[in-house]
Protein backbone atom coordinates (compact mmCIF):
# COMPACT_ATOMS: atom_id res chain seq x y z
CA UNK A 1 0.00 0.00 0.00
CA UNK A 2 1.40 3.77 -1.00
CA UNK A 3 0.15 6.65 0.99
CA UNK A 4 0.18 10.44 0.83
CA UNK A 5 -1.04 13.12 3.27
CA UNK A 6 -1.89 16.90 1.60
CA UNK A 7 -3.41 19.89 3.15
CA UNK A 8 -6.47 21.30 1.61
CA UNK A 9 -4.90 23.54 -0.85
CA UNK A 10 -6.30 23.73 -4.43
CA UNK A 11 -2.16 24.09 -5.64
CA UNK A 12 -1.32 20.57 -3.62
CA UNK A 13 -3.63 18.80 -6.15
CA UNK A 14 -0.81 18.92 -8.58
CA UNK A 15 1.11 16.84 -5.61
CA UNK A 16 -1.25 14.02 -5.92
CA UNK A 17 -1.37 13.86 -9.28
CA UNK A 18 2.52 13.44 -9.12
CA UNK A 19 1.98 10.40 -6.45
CA UNK A 20 -0.54 8.65 -8.28
CA UNK A 21 1.23 9.32 -11.66
CA UNK A 22 4.67 8.13 -10.12
CA UNK A 23 2.66 5.09 -8.46
CA UNK A 24 0.54 3.90 -11.64
CA UNK A 25 3.90 4.02 -13.74
CA UNK A 26 5.44 1.63 -11.64
CA UNK A 27 2.66 -1.11 -12.84
CA UNK A 28 3.58 -0.33 -16.28
CA UNK A 29 0.24 0.54 -17.67
CA UNK A 30 -0.27 2.23 -20.16
CA UNK A 31 -0.26 6.05 -20.82
CA UNK A 32 -3.94 6.81 -21.33
CA UNK A 33 -5.20 4.57 -18.57
CA UNK A 34 -2.82 5.74 -16.08
CA UNK A 35 -4.25 9.49 -17.01
CA UNK A 36 -7.40 8.76 -16.43
CA UNK A 37 -7.02 7.33 -13.17
CA UNK A 38 -5.16 10.54 -12.26
CA UNK A 39 -8.26 12.64 -13.04
CA UNK A 40 -10.56 10.46 -11.39
CA UNK A 41 -8.35 11.05 -7.84
CA UNK A 42 -8.02 14.60 -9.05
CA UNK A 43 -11.66 14.92 -9.32
CA UNK A 44 -12.87 13.63 -5.65
CA UNK A 45 -10.08 15.38 -3.90
CA UNK A 46 -10.56 19.00 -5.52
CA UNK A 47 -14.18 18.49 -4.75
CA UNK A 48 -13.37 17.29 -0.66
CA UNK A 49 -10.61 20.28 -0.47
CA UNK A 50 -13.53 23.04 -2.46
CA UNK A 51 -16.21 22.17 -0.90
CA UNK A 52 -16.22 19.81 2.30
CA UNK A 53 -13.12 21.53 3.29
CA UNK A 54 -13.38 25.27 1.81
CA UNK A 55 -9.57 25.13 1.40
CA UNK A 56 -8.44 25.46 4.43
CA UNK A 57 -4.80 24.40 4.37
CA UNK A 58 -5.18 23.21 8.18
CA UNK A 59 -6.97 20.54 7.15
CA UNK A 60 -5.79 16.82 5.64
CA UNK A 61 -6.37 14.77 2.67
CA UNK A 62 -4.91 10.96 3.31
CA UNK A 63 -4.65 9.00 -0.07
CA UNK A 64 -3.90 5.27 -0.28
CA UNK A 65 -2.87 3.21 -3.25
CA UNK A 66 -3.62 -0.35 -3.10
CA UNK A 67 -2.76 -2.24 -6.25
CA UNK A 68 -3.64 -5.98 -6.83
CA UNK A 69 -2.83 -7.99 -10.24
CA UNK A 70 -6.64 -7.43 -11.33
CA UNK A 71 -7.20 -3.73 -9.59
CA UNK A 72 -6.34 -0.69 -8.28
CA UNK A 73 -7.95 0.95 -4.92
CA UNK A 74 -7.47 4.36 -4.30
CA UNK A 75 -9.05 5.40 -0.90
CA UNK A 76 -9.22 8.77 0.14
CA UNK A 77 -9.40 9.96 3.66
CA UNK A 78 -10.62 12.73 5.11
CA UNK A 79 -12.36 14.03 8.88
CA UNK A 80 -15.20 15.97 9.20
CA UNK A 81 -18.44 16.76 7.26
CA UNK A 82 -18.73 13.67 4.31
CA UNK A 83 -20.41 13.33 0.98
CA UNK A 84 -21.86 10.14 0.02
CA UNK A 85 -20.49 10.12 -4.00
CA UNK A 86 -22.33 7.20 -3.90
CA UNK A 87 -25.74 8.86 -3.94
CA UNK A 88 -24.88 12.20 -5.98
CA UNK A 89 -27.45 12.65 -8.57
CA UNK A 90 -25.78 13.53 -11.95
CA UNK A 91 -26.33 16.43 -13.81
CA UNK A 92 -27.45 16.07 -17.41
CA UNK A 93 -25.12 17.59 -19.59
CA UNK A 94 -27.42 19.71 -21.94
CA UNK A 95 -28.43 21.60 -18.90
CA UNK A 96 -24.89 22.04 -17.49
CA UNK A 97 -24.28 23.25 -20.71
CA UNK A 98 -27.69 25.15 -20.68
CA UNK A 99 -27.11 26.97 -17.70
CA UNK A 100 -23.55 28.13 -18.70
CA UNK A 101 -22.28 26.23 -15.33
CA UNK A 102 -18.75 25.97 -15.41
CA UNK A 103 -18.99 23.22 -12.17
CA UNK A 104 -20.57 19.89 -11.76
CA UNK A 105 -19.02 16.98 -14.15
CA UNK A 106 -16.27 16.17 -11.95
CA UNK A 107 -18.35 13.03 -10.40
CA UNK A 108 -19.88 12.27 -13.76
CA UNK A 109 -15.86 11.82 -15.08
CA UNK A 110 -15.00 9.93 -11.91
CA UNK A 111 -17.50 7.63 -12.73
CA UNK A 112 -17.28 6.77 -16.31
CA UNK A 113 -13.29 6.05 -15.33
CA UNK A 114 -14.05 3.77 -12.30
CA UNK A 115 -15.60 0.52 -11.56
CA UNK A 116 -16.72 1.03 -8.62
CA UNK A 117 -17.49 4.40 -6.15
CA UNK A 118 -18.24 4.05 -2.47
CA UNK A 119 -18.74 5.84 0.70
CA UNK A 120 -17.52 4.62 3.48
CA UNK A 121 -18.69 6.58 6.81
CA UNK A 122 -16.63 6.01 9.81
CA UNK A 123 -16.70 6.97 13.52
CA UNK A 124 -14.88 10.64 12.69
CA UNK A 125 -13.57 9.62 9.26
CA UNK A 126 -14.58 9.28 5.71
CA UNK A 127 -13.34 6.75 3.32
CA UNK A 128 -13.59 7.51 -0.39
CA UNK A 129 -13.40 4.29 -2.51
CA UNK A 130 -12.06 4.17 -6.14
CA UNK A 131 -11.81 1.01 -7.61
CA UNK A 132 -10.49 0.23 -11.13
CA UNK A 133 -10.17 -3.19 -12.90
CA UNK A 134 -7.49 -3.92 -14.71
CA UNK B 1 0.57 25.39 -13.20
CA UNK B 2 -0.43 27.05 -16.24
CA UNK B 3 0.62 29.49 -18.73
CA UNK B 4 -2.07 31.40 -21.29
CA UNK B 5 -0.49 33.39 -23.85
CA UNK B 6 -2.77 35.23 -26.81
CA UNK B 7 -1.63 36.87 -29.83
CA UNK B 8 -3.52 38.09 -32.69
CA UNK B 9 -2.71 37.08 -36.26
CA UNK B 10 -5.22 39.54 -38.56
CA UNK B 11 -8.97 38.76 -37.01
CA UNK B 12 -8.00 35.55 -35.13
CA UNK B 13 -6.81 35.44 -31.77
CA UNK B 14 -4.67 32.62 -31.09
CA UNK B 15 -4.68 31.27 -27.55
CA UNK B 16 -1.79 29.10 -26.40
CA UNK B 17 -2.26 26.72 -23.20
CA UNK B 18 0.78 25.09 -21.68
CA UNK B 19 0.53 23.41 -18.41
CA UNK B 20 -2.38 21.71 -16.09
CA UNK B 21 -5.52 22.86 -16.60
CA UNK B 22 -7.25 22.00 -12.76
CA UNK B 23 -9.21 23.27 -10.29
CA UNK B 24 -6.38 25.67 -9.00
CA UNK B 25 -5.22 27.28 -12.46
CA UNK B 26 -9.05 26.47 -14.81
CA UNK B 27 -9.54 30.89 -13.55
CA UNK B 28 -6.61 31.81 -16.12
CA UNK B 29 -8.25 30.25 -18.91
CA UNK B 30 -11.51 31.65 -18.14
CA UNK B 31 -10.21 34.70 -18.13
CA UNK B 32 -8.52 34.43 -21.43
CA UNK B 33 -11.38 33.01 -23.45
CA UNK B 34 -13.84 35.40 -21.73
CA UNK B 35 -11.42 38.46 -23.04
CA UNK B 36 -11.11 36.55 -26.68
CA UNK B 37 -14.52 36.36 -26.65
CA UNK B 38 -15.73 40.06 -26.22
CA UNK B 39 -12.96 41.01 -28.88
CA UNK B 40 -12.67 38.53 -31.90
CA UNK B 41 -15.22 35.98 -34.04
CA UNK B 42 -12.37 33.81 -34.39
CA UNK B 43 -10.78 31.76 -31.83
CA UNK B 44 -8.33 29.73 -32.27
CA UNK B 45 -6.88 27.27 -29.06
CA UNK B 46 -2.82 25.81 -29.30
CA UNK B 47 -3.25 22.71 -26.68
CA UNK B 48 -0.07 21.29 -27.95
CA UNK B 49 1.39 21.64 -24.82
CA UNK B 50 -1.48 21.18 -23.09
CA UNK B 51 -0.36 18.49 -20.54
CA UNK B 52 -3.40 18.05 -18.15
CA UNK B 53 -6.71 19.01 -17.86
CA UNK B 54 -9.37 18.28 -15.24
CA UNK B 55 -13.27 18.73 -15.15
CA UNK B 56 -12.69 22.42 -13.81
CA UNK B 57 -10.80 22.97 -17.72
CA UNK B 58 -13.65 21.08 -19.37
CA UNK B 59 -16.14 23.14 -17.51
CA UNK B 60 -14.62 26.71 -18.65
CA UNK B 61 -15.08 25.26 -22.27
CA UNK B 62 -18.38 24.39 -21.46
CA UNK B 63 -19.53 27.16 -20.32
CA UNK B 64 -18.96 29.28 -23.46
CA UNK B 65 -20.99 26.68 -25.76
CA UNK B 66 -24.22 28.75 -25.52
CA UNK B 67 -21.96 31.90 -25.61
CA UNK B 68 -20.56 30.85 -29.05
CA UNK B 69 -23.64 30.13 -30.62
CA UNK B 70 -25.19 33.38 -29.83
CA UNK B 71 -23.08 35.37 -30.56
CA UNK B 72 -21.36 33.78 -33.76
CA UNK B 73 -18.04 33.15 -32.71
CA UNK B 74 -15.83 30.27 -33.82
CA UNK B 75 -14.01 28.83 -31.42
CA UNK B 76 -11.34 25.75 -32.51
CA UNK B 77 -9.66 23.74 -30.22
CA UNK B 78 -6.28 21.92 -32.13
CA UNK B 79 -3.00 20.21 -31.52
CA UNK B 80 -4.15 18.20 -29.09
CA UNK B 81 -2.15 15.17 -27.56
CA UNK B 82 -4.74 11.78 -26.92
CA UNK B 83 -4.24 11.66 -23.29
CA UNK B 84 -6.15 15.16 -23.60
CA UNK B 85 -8.67 14.59 -26.22
CA UNK B 86 -9.42 11.51 -24.13
CA UNK B 87 -10.70 13.23 -21.66
CA UNK B 88 -13.07 15.27 -23.87
CA UNK B 89 -14.18 11.94 -25.03
CA UNK B 90 -14.91 10.38 -21.32
CA UNK B 91 -18.09 12.57 -21.70
CA UNK B 92 -18.47 13.13 -25.49
CA UNK B 93 -17.58 17.17 -25.03
CA UNK B 94 -15.71 16.43 -28.60
CA UNK B 95 -18.68 16.37 -30.11
CA UNK B 96 -20.53 19.66 -28.61
CA UNK B 97 -16.92 21.52 -28.85
CA UNK B 98 -14.93 21.58 -32.53
CA UNK B 99 -11.45 20.08 -31.86
CA UNK B 100 -8.92 19.51 -35.23
CA UNK B 101 -5.31 18.14 -35.12
CA UNK B 102 -3.64 20.42 -36.94
CA UNK B 103 -3.31 24.60 -36.66
CA UNK B 104 -3.75 24.58 -40.82
CA UNK B 105 -6.86 22.80 -40.28
CA UNK B 106 -8.34 25.03 -37.55
CA UNK B 107 -7.70 27.98 -39.35
CA UNK B 108 -9.58 26.31 -42.60
CA UNK B 109 -12.42 25.72 -40.71
CA UNK B 110 -12.48 29.45 -38.55
CA UNK B 111 -12.54 30.95 -42.41
CA UNK B 112 -14.96 28.48 -43.60
CA UNK B 113 -12.87 27.48 -46.76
Amino acid sequence: MYSHKISCKKEKLVEIRGFVHDVLKQMKLPDLEVNTMVLAVDEVCANLIIHSHQCNPKDHLELRITPSSKTVTFEIVDYGMGFNIDKYEEPKLHDIVKSRRKGGIGLMLVRRIMDKVEYIKGSNHNIYRLSKNL
Amino acid sequence: MVEISSEVESDICFITVKGDVDASSSIHLDQSINEATRQFKKILIDCQHLNYISSAGLGVFMSYINDLEEKGIKMILFNMSPKVHHVFEILGLDQLLKITGTEAEAKEIVNGV
